[in-house]
């Protein structure tokens, strides 16, 4: 089943790791297996109170009063609590790493911009107490024009969602409203290509939906501190994030967790433990904040849907010229982490293809709808699916195989990004190449002796030499654009100059052959071969 | 009103007093203290919370704990005998068919109740099986591998 290719690139790996490829028992797998494995809500405490959050039913509205009498006299309620009780009501996640200016009150005050957006908390002897009283509470809203769509969110006249952001997009720096790369001249480079594909792709939101719901547990200590058990992914960001919105030192905070019932993303944001922290702190009581199964696929934030236009402009030998990217990420109301996932995106543009001209607007947008948040390679995962569609739609174009299409453009050692890095240690092509072989995929012999080393095996724009970050649309462009491309066959051999050998040609050697001693520090092979710090392949 | 349970769970007798109307998810981790059973959607549909009632898998969020008296539950808490684990248990750790654990009792349970009426099953049964329980981490190809290395009672079928 677990195969490892070490005959893929031998000469480059001393095969010092010792864990990879053998199989290794995971430590908490007993007590998974047994049932004994602690989740947060595993323990258990005396007078354990419940708290149930009241949320908006209007995705965009002004709170005008707020009656919660009936429900403060129901029976089992210990404390109702209101967004003026709490400490610091205005939070964003990454400004524990001064990115982003505090947009999100942990429940709102006068105004709801999205539909379940937390207005009030009880907290009561029993989740059926508190729901019963969350009953009684009557709320007046004055509802007010809300915005779903990200491109209506950024037109001129849109609905203004969030206040810390009013013209709807994030700020970079406290300047830029989005992202942006360039990289030659796309526009110019557009003129110049026989084909020109421009393609609209959207993503919907996805819930993470674990088995274990959101959810945390925080008990007053004898020592006027707060043990809090928790679900959360990020233990020492969500003791952060709720020291900082109770005002108190996170060394008042014990968290524990680490045993997370199912994550993915979706439980990164700390959205139960500080109002559990302060329900305890008004209660003297251990206080339960955990979310139903209908709250954690309504209101616990999904991956934000994205919509993404790419535009590429290819040659009818299969070499894309220039690719030009407009990306939107719905944030929904605030930003979470959306703000990060545009520069991941911005960071993935334009794949792992060597495009001499890259052109790429990237946008985090605020709607109505739900925060968005982290899941699974959130800022790449949509932008993917978009670029991969894109290529098989570009190699149909060109009548190429799709598998020869992307290994012809694929990177190289050696070549230049669009973000001004030079592209290391990549192996796309082998992968592509074992991929066919396992699926019985049929590749013309160029393309199984195609090697993503320096050169690679193909003739590409800029020719493989250093000068590929000014390359622009290059020669054979000039000729007059074409009818639709019908299906042929072009060969990608290298000039005469460079003549492949028939087997493969025999790795470059750097300063350092494969055999001898390992340089000083770590002989780790992880950071020795990782693209961020590899240099070993020359 | 509480109202007087009895059942024996995992071979002893266990008595307590619920509320009117609790499910057995509920009288299981908070009355009893068998926190092996855990609850996803307390509505009936993930599949996390199912136990064996007279060995039919049942889910116990949806599960009045008064229906239960003078029946035999089995939870993943009395899985294993002493220190010996459950062939299924077993070939759960070996094929890693469990990866954030939360899933895993439910879909211990939900195969035993077909290897204990079954011990010879083919694919199809053991999807069919647990085709009520939802994981949402490693997939289902190593939980079905397991229950069926289980079936086979040695580890030859190990890749």
């Amino acid at each position: 089943m677990f195969e490892l290719r070490k005959d893929i690139f031998a000469d480059e790996r001393d095969d010092s790791l010792k864990e990879v490829g053998r199989p290794t028992q995971r430590q908490d797998m007993l007590g998974h297996v047994t049932g004994t494995s602690a989740f947060y809500d595993d323990h258990r405490f005396a007078n354990l109170l419940h708290l149930k959050i009241l949320r908006s039913p209007h995705a965009h509205a002004r709170i005008r009063s707020i009656d919660d009498a009936a429900a403060a006299r129901a029976p089992g309620v210990k404390r109702i609590i209101r967004a003026a009780d709490v400490p610091v009501n205005l939070n964003t996640l990454l400004s524990l790493i001064q990115f982003g200016k505090d947009d999100e009150p942990s429940l709102a005050s006068d105004v709801v911009r999205y539909k379940g957006e937390p207005v009030l908390a009880v907290v009561a002897t029993s989740e059926r107490a508190a729901l019963e009283a969350l009953a009684l509470v009557r709320v007046s809203y004055e509802p007010m024009p809300a915005v779903f769509d990200v491109e209506e969110a950024l037109k001129p006249g849109a609905v203004s969602v969030n206040a810390a952001y009013p013209k709807n997009t994030f700020e970079y720096y406290n300047k830029y409203d989005h992202q942006k790369l360039r990289f030659g001249d796309a526009d110019a480079a557009f003129a110049q290509a026989d084909i020109v594909l421009d393609e609209r792709y959207q993503m919907s939101p996805i819930e993470h939906a674990p088995t274990e719901t959101n959810g945390s547990i925080a008990v007053p200590d004898t020592n006027g501190r707060f043990t809090v058990y928790t679900s959360t992914q990020a233990l020492f960001f969500s003791l952060d994030t709720a020291a900082k919105i109770n005002a108190m030192p996170s060394n008042q905070l014990h968290f524990i967790g680490g045993t997370v019932g199912g994550g993915f993303g979706g439980k990164v944001d700390t959205l139960t433990e500080p109002l559990a922290i302060l329900a305890a702190r008004l209660t003297g009581a251990p206080v339960r904040h955990r979310l139903s199964r209908h709250e954690e696929m309504q209101f616990g934030s999904p991956r934000g849907g994205e919509r993404i236009y790419v535009k590429d402009g290819v040659m009818r030998d299969g070499r894309i010229i220039a690719r030009k990217v407009r990306a939107y990420f719905d944030s929904g109301a605030y930003t979470r982490l959306s703000s990060y996932a545009a520069v991941k995106c911005a960071a993935h543009i334009p794949g792992p293809y060597t495009i001499p001209n890259v052109h790429a607007d990237v946008y985090c947008v605020y709607t109505n709808r739900t925060p968005a948040t982290a899941m699974r390679g959130f800022g790449v995962t949509a932008l993917d699916f978009a670029l991969e569609c894109q290529m098989d739609k570009g190699a149909t174009a060109v009548g190429l195989d799709p598998l020869e299409y992307r290994m012809l453009n694929a990177y190289r050692d050696g070549d230049m990004k669009a973000h001004r890095r030079e592209a290391k240690n990549c192996a796309l092509i082998e992968c592509a190449q074992v991929a066919a072989e396992k699926a019985n995929w049929p590749l013309r012999e160029e393309f199984r002796r195609m090697s993503s080393r320096a050169g690679g095996g193909a003739q590409r724009t800029g020719g493989g030499g250093a000068d590929r970050t000014r390359a622009p649309a290059s020669a054979p462009a000039a000729s007059p654009r074409p009818a639709p491309a019908t299906p042929h066959r072009v060969s990608y051999e290298r000039p005469a100059a460079a003549a492949p050998s028939p087997t493969p040609p025999p790795p470059p050697r750097g300063p350092a052959p494969p055999s001898a001693p390992a340089p000083a520090g770590s002989t780790h092979g992880a950071p020795r071969f990782s693209s961020v710090f590899g240099t070993r392949r020359r | 009103m509480k109202i007087p349970v009895q059942f024996r769970l995992n071979g002893e007798d266990v008595a307590g007093f619920a509320e009117s109307g609790a499910n057995l998810l509920e009288v299981l981790r908070e009355s009893v203290g068998d926190l092996s059973v855990k609850g996803g959607c307390w509505q009936g549909t993930c599949g996390t919370c199912t136990v064996l009632i007279d060995g039919a898998p049942r889910l116990s969020c949806m599960t009045l704990a008064e229906s239960c008296t003078g029946k035999a539950v089995e939870t993943v808490a009395g899985l294993r005998r002493g220190a010996d684990l459950h062939p299924l248990q077993s070939a759960f750790m070996e094929r890693f068919a469990a990866q954030c654990g939360y899933c895993t009792p439910g879909m211990l349970m939900a195969a035993k109740a077909l290897l204990d009426r079954n011990p010879n099953p083919s694919r199809e049964d053991v999807v069919d099986a647990i085709c009520g329980n939802i994981c949402r981490c490693t997939g289902y190809e190593p939980i079905i591998a397991a229950v069926l290395d289980a079936a086979g009672g040695d580890s030859r079928r190990r890749a």
